[in-house]
């Protein structure tokens, strides 16, 4: 297991080095003169030469990207273009906030979409089982930021329940987690009723009744473990997703975490914020899904680390 | 597609062709009918809106007319600048439903010579695009189209690469593992024994024997495609501002939806149903492709 940790994370490092690669390249390499636009129209020819010179911008694109990768490296992420500001101590402030409504917006997917999923499979061709599948398909096909204004312009506006926007207590992040979470959740629920449906049918399942269990001990105890492993291989798959919804959804609540930074870095071209944020992304979607994957080796004795290619 | 109507002409004793019988399973499905009829409703207004709407009404602005609520003039009502809302979301439903199908139609494509490659010639063609597909999806696709749209700038064409570019690892996967299964197939050593080439066995024999299960995987893409354009619209990084398109529609309207409700519900209501749509007909399409699939 040491073994397939360590191999996973040396196989993580090509992997970045070739995101960030590409994403350094298409940003530099693309038409726009970035010190003409740091220094405003007014600049000279001589100023815009000097700050090529200072950002290192007259040097091949490789060199540029090795001086970076050098210095990333060591933590070290540079200094935005246009705001003069550490990248690296902005994004200190930044990251335990994404990673909390990250996390917050997974649990409510798995706390409130695994059971919505058993209730709907239980009731199979009932009315909950109808309403659950219509709920959580309407949940899936409505656009993230569409969804997070409904919920501030119900619960926030309306009932004046919730705050609308903004950081501070737990209440702060309730909306914007469920926003964020909304779609995963309504996939968690299908997926385990999905599953489930299916296990339910299986002879293991039909044995454990026939023994004269009661049916609540049959699908916790015999049901429910096999049909939840398609939703835990899920979750790194959901992870990627919540890291690229937090874009919008951050921006949506005004919330300070690295998405809504990421979106104002992108307006104005500020390439060294743009450029950590893919880095961090790449690495915390990496570890999530090496976590998720080991994970579902002790869950499932079956899986062998191995043999399995990430 | 084709693959089915060869497959009826070889087989005549049969009643009803392979298409038929597709034809006869989806219709039974209630849901997709409806969601194919809405979906075809939707493209057809908006298709057709030069013929019996002004373009002159998605532009013209007039005070006076501020905010209006829906009524007989103005179906949707009017945005802060007196714009006619019904003609915007009519017009913006060109570019939200169209975009979409160009872009998948290009991440389609590319997937498609991309994952066949991979999973025909396998060895170092495989490894490399692999490792290609395992670079693009190593962040989130929507960051990817931003850093896309970032570096590229605004505009319909540009941003169409750009969700396109995140849409290829996953299509040329698909495409990959699918062609893997059918590459040791007895009709495709039969090809080769009559000295089809690589090239002709790949794309006369394997593509069109994997189209279905491709072809469910792009109508169930393309409801996230389009919930990406109008993402991208709401970010302020999509369509540039006067074109109407959903997601800047309800971009624009954001700040005064507290008062103006109907402002925001109308065009995040047509992206939901058109999204709705989609995934119903999807389901529906895989179910009559494949009733073994079926639960």
């Amino acid at each position: 297991m040491i073994k397939y940790t360590l191999r996973r994370l040396l196989l993580m490092i090509p992997v970045i080095l070739g995101i960030t690669f590409l994403v350094f390249f298409i940003l530099l390499a693309s038409p726009g003169n970035v010190a003409q636009m740091v220094l405003g129209p007014e600049a000279t020819a001589e100023d815009i030469a000097m700050k090529e010179h200072d950002l290192g911008l007259d040097q091949p694109i490789v060199v540029q990207y090795i001086k970076y990768m050098w210095n990333a490296l060591h933590g070290d992420f540079g200094t935005s273009w246009f705001q003069n500001f550490n990248v690296m101590e902005e994004f200190s402030h930044r990251i335990p906030y994404t990673l909390s409504l990250g996390f917050l917006a997974i649990g409510w997917a798995c706390v409130l979409g695994i059971p919505i999923g058993i209730i709907a499979a239980v009731r199979h061709n009932h009315m909950t089982d109808y309403v659950v599948t219509f709920f959580s398909l309407l949940l899936s096909s409505a656009p993230a930021f569409w969804l997070g204004m409904m919920y501030q312009l119900f619960f926030a506006q309306k009932l004046g329940w919730l705050p609308a926007s903004g950081v501070g207590s737990f209440k702060y992040y309730i909306l914007p987690s469920l926003s964020l979470g909304g779609g995963i959740l309504a996939s968690n629920a299908r997926t385990t009723r999905t599953w489930l449906l299916d296990v339910i049918r299986s002879d293991y399942v039909r044995t454990a009744r026939a023994k004269g269990n009661k049916e609540s001990t049959v699908i916790v105890k015999h049901a429910l473990r096999n049909s939840l492993l398609p939703v835990i291989t899920q979750i790194g798959v959901s992870f990627s997703i919540i890291m690229g919804g937090s874009v919008i959804t951050e921006t949506v609540y005004a919330f300070p975490g690295i998405g809504s930074f990421l979106i104002n870095a992108v307006k104005t071209k500020d390439i060294p914020i743009v450029m950590a944020c893919i880095v961090v992304v790449a690495v915390i979607v990496g570890l999530t899904n090496l976590v998720v994957d080991l994970l579902y080796a002790v869950v499932d004795p079956r899986v062998q680390l191995g043999s399995k290619k990430g | 597609m084709d693959m089915k109507k060869e497959k009826t002409t070889s087989s005549p004793q049969k009643k009803k062709s392979q298409a038929q019988l597709i034809l006869i399973r989806f219709t039974k499905n209630k849901l997709a009918v409806i969601g194919l009829i809405v979906l075809v409703a939707l493209m057809l207004t908006s298709l057709t809106a030069p013929l019996w709407l002004d373009y002159s009404k998605v532009t013209h602005q007039s005070v006076r007319e501020s905010f209006q609520t829906p009524n007989a003039e103005h179906w949707f009502g009017t945005d802060q600048f007196g714009r006619d809302l019904f003609a915007r979301v009519i017009y913006g439903g060109r570019i939200s439903l169209f975009a979409g199908l160009v872009t998948i139609g290009i991440a389609f494509l590319l997937g498609i010579i991309l994952g066949g490659a991979a999973g025909f010639f396998g060895g170092a063609v495989d490894t490399v695009i692999m490792r290609f597909t395992d670079i693009l999806m190593s962040v989130p696709g929507i960051l990817l189209s931003i850093s896309i749209v970032a570096a590229l700038g605004q505009g319909l064409f540009k941003m169409l690469i750009a969700l396109s570019v995140s849409l290829i690892p996953r299509q040329a996967r698909t495409v990959r593992s699918a062609v893997i299964t059918m590459r040791g197939q007895e009709f495709v050593e039969a090809a080769r024994t009559y000295g089809c080439s690589n090239f002709g066995i790949l794309f006369r024999y394997i593509i069109p024997n994997v189209l279905g299960p491709l072809i469910v995987g792009v109508m169930m893409g393309l409801g996230g495609v389009i919930l990406q354009i109008a993402s991208l619209g709401y970010l302020g990084i999509g369509i540039a501002p006067p074109t109407p398109e959903w997601g800047t529609i309800i971009s624009e309207n954001q700040a005064n939806i507290m008062y103006h409700m109907y402002l925001g519900i109308i065009p995040g209501l047509f992206i939901m149903i058109a999204v709705l749509s989609l995934n119903f007909v999807g389901d529906g399409l895989r179910d009559a492709l494949d009733p073994k699939m079926k639960n």
